[in-house]
């Protein structure tokens, strides 16, 4: 065997790979989709059906009985406001390490990841009744509060990455030309990073939007996300896949469709740092 | 003086428009059965009839509704002023003075409820809850299936008929499997069953001095036969199998008979949801030693959370939504066969529901032979037929269900799942202060 045919199975191999880990993530998403516009009785028929007569039937009960603008508006607010939110803290933060380490910056960013490793129910009670004593039960803003909290170490950490791979030299040249400190961050560093901000806001957005645990937890009426509309479609007595697939399918079909425009932003963002 | 008046036009309207627009808005939480989203369907005739009350629903999934509503009755948040909760809670929160007694007076027609379902629902003569649909635990069975086979079932078998019956339908490999049952971990799931079918062969979870008897002779047989009868007749995955998997399986055909919530009759006979709709037949419970306890006895109610601060409000709609002309409109707009049942004796007495309902006798019969109050052969301290109303059963319930739900996967034996359920029991409960 040649070289270049060497090279040719092994992109080939290396495809074929790639195709099967894709079809295996996907499949579930195809199975939910395809699900939406069954019966019940097909839903749940053994063996599953692939082909089958589909009906609308399922999303037309999800829109009489669920308010579905007022949760996906819900999951807007909420994802976008605790991004933006966790974006104007992180930036100073991650800025200040990045480029002003002290003796306890390493310390700092593993304690703030470690915050991760603790499992949200340890802290419902505290979080609930501190939620109820401030009227945040059922808000919005509750909700961007404990996004913003839950993102936050994620944020810092990918923004400081990207900050330490900025080059010193074009900070020192601002510098030399009179820049302050907050000059330095506005004029020369976010510019210089809108890829990596952008891929940080957008992997936050997912994450808030796809949120259950607190969503679920810290609202009841009027801030329920979509998260929380799909979960009211499990039903401990009756079939309810189908109803459940077609609700997914709703909930989903927004935060697809905006990683969908924004993957080449996305891509650009998470791969810039990567071929520097 | 021209403009007095107009200022006191503008303040009129203002009012006037206040006035209209001064409504109580109350936020009810459910679960997602069927009945309970027809009730939301028909919440406008309630606020046509209350116009000056606004009703908000949450719809959670089972588990998140329990936990939620503890939370927010727990902590006194006033979250929700009404709540979907069981015969296991509405005693034990009416206890510690979590809910607002009921209403019951006036029209309200309280001697109308059936006496099990009103009884588990109270706490010392009070009832804490009032009923929305009832249940009671039934045998559903193939009758073109068991013709098939010969074999007859009657109005009451024993274990031993039930067993045998399941092995002449039991045809693996065309896809019918003799019985199903619930073997999924968790207190309201497997533990459910096997409470009520513990009890038939005299068992009880707690003696008089509260001390676990989890390893008792009537426990290891019943736990026995339980895991035997499915790993010969069950069907595969059994230990994940619960309410809803049953009724995929029997709605497909494939389960010989299924013994489960009275609530499945519904669902089995309509020819939307099943395929062997026209072939289903109703028996009441197997028994062992004693019929003592062997269907047990299950309402979703609605309480009010003392904590709400619409509490009048939450009580008429709660009048309004258990009552026996909410059951009437329900009939007179959906049909008599999607009416909830297994609350008012009057529902059972209607020739229509009768008429639409096939099950109907059976399940009236179920719900009247169960009683909460009294559902072991030996006597027990506590109240419930398929549980034990105290705070620490659901981690008990919920710790013998993961055991029992390993013994009948094979991964330990049911000495060795008893007598770990009952060690673990035992050290609730001296924990908890009971000794």
């Amino acid at each position: 065997m040649t070289l270049t045919q060497q090279r040719k199975l092994k992109t080939l191999l290396v495809g074929l790979a790639s195709w099967c880990v894709a079809l295996l993530l996907f499949f579930p998403i195809f199975w939910m989709f395809i699900t939406s516009f069954k019966t019940e009785l097909q839903a749940i028929s053994v063996p599953p059906q692939l082909f089958f007569e589909p009906t609308l039937e399922n999303f037309t009960v999800v829109q009489e009985r669920s308010d579905y603008l007022k949760h996906a508006w819900n999951s807007v607010v909420t994802s976008f406001g605790a991004t933006i939110l966790a974006l104007i803290i992180a930036i100073p933060a991650a800025y200040s390490m990045a480029f002003f380490p002290g003796k306890r910056t390493k310390d700092i960013l593993l304690w703030m990841l470690s915050t991760k490793m603790l499992p949200a129910v340890g802290v419902l009670v505290p979080i609930y009744i501190l939620s109820r004593d401030y009227g945040l039960l059922d808000s919005k803003l509750g909700l961007v509060i404990i996004f913003t909290l839950m993102n936050l170490p994620i944020i810092v950490w990918m923004l400081f990455s990207y900050f330490k791979d900025l080059p010193k030299e074009i900070l020192e040249a601002a510098r030399m030309d009179g820049a302050t400190p907050w000059d330095e961050m506005i004029k020369v560093v976010l510019p210089l990073s809108v890829g990596g901000i952008a891929s940080t806001g957008l992997l936050s957005i997912v994450l808030c939007w796809n949120e259950a645990f607190w969503s679920l937890n810290l609202t009841a009426s009027e801030a329920a996300p979509l998260t929380a509309m799909i979960a009211s479609y499990s039903s401990p007595e009756g079939l309810f896949w189908a109803k459940l697939s077609a609700a997914s399918t709703l909930a989903c079909a927004p935060i697809v469709i905006f990683g969908w425009f924004c993957q080449k932003q996305l891509v650009q963002g998470l791969t810039f740092g990567a071929v520097k | 003086m021209k403009s007095l008046t107009k200022t006191a036009i503008a303040c009129a309207v203002t009012l006037a428009t206040f006035n209209t627009f001064a409504e109580t808005q109350i936020t009810v939480a459910t679960v997602n059965n069927g009945h309970m989203i027809e009730m939301q369907k028909l919440t406008p005739e309630f606020e046509k009839q209350n116009p000056d009350i606004k009703v908000k629903w949450v719809t959670l999934e089972e588990g998140v509704l329990r936990q939620n509503v503890t939370q927010d009755i727990a902590n006194g948040s006033g979250l929700y002023d009404v709540m979907t909760i069981g015969m296991y809670e509405a005693p034990i929160w009416g206890e510690r003075g979590w809910l607002e007694p009921i209403d019951t007076s006036g029209s309200y027609d309280v001697k109308d409820i059936l006496p099990s379902i009103r009884g588990g629902l109270s706490y010392d003569g009070t009832m804490f809850a009032s009923p929305f649909y009832g249940e009671s635990s039934m045998v559903m069975y193939r009758k073109d299936l068991a013709e098939k086979a010969g074999v007859t079932i009657s109005d009451r078998d024993s274990w031993e008929h039930i067993r045998d019956a399941a092995a002449a339908m039991n045809d693996p490999d065309n896809g019918i499997y003799g019985i199903c049952l619930r073997g999924k971990a968790g207190w309201g799931d497997n533990m459910a069953f096997l409470s009520a079918m513990a009890n038939s062969f005299g068992a009880r979870w707690f003696d008089m001095d509260w001390k676990p008897q989890l390893t008792s002779d009537e426990w290891k047989n019943a736990v026995s036969f339980y895991v035997d009868l499915l790993d010969n007749y069950g069907p595969p995955g059994a230990s994940g199998n619960s309410f809803n998997e049953n009724l995929a399986l029997f709605n497909e055909g494939k389960c010989g008979m299924w013994i489960d919530a009275t609530i499945a009759a519904s669902f089995v006979t309509d020819p939307k949801q099943s395929k062997v709709a026209d072939q289903v037949g109703f028996a009441q419970s197997p028994y062992a030693v004693t019929e003592k306890g062997a269907n047990w006895l299950w309402s979703w109610a609605l309480g009010i959370p003392a904590a709400t601060n619409n509490a009048d409000a939450a009580q008429k709609f709660v009048r309004w939504a258990t009552s026996k002309e909410y059951i009437q409109l329900v009939g007179a707009k959906n049909g008599w066969g999607a009416v909830p049942t297994g609350t008012r004796q009057s529902t059972y007495d209607n020739p229509k529901f009768r008429e639409a309902a096939v099950f109907a006798e059976a399940e009236l019969k179920a719900i009247n032979s169960a009683n909460p109050n009294d559902s072991t052969l030996e006597p027990s301290p506590y109240v419930g037929v398929q549980f034990a109303a105290i705070p620490e059963f659901q981690a008990i319930g919920t710790t013998t269900g993961q055991m029992v739900s390993g013994a009948l996967a094979g991964s330990l034996s049911v000495d060795k799942a008893l007598e770990s359920a009952n060690r673990s029991a035992d050290r609730q409960m001296r924990q908890a202060g009971y000794y």
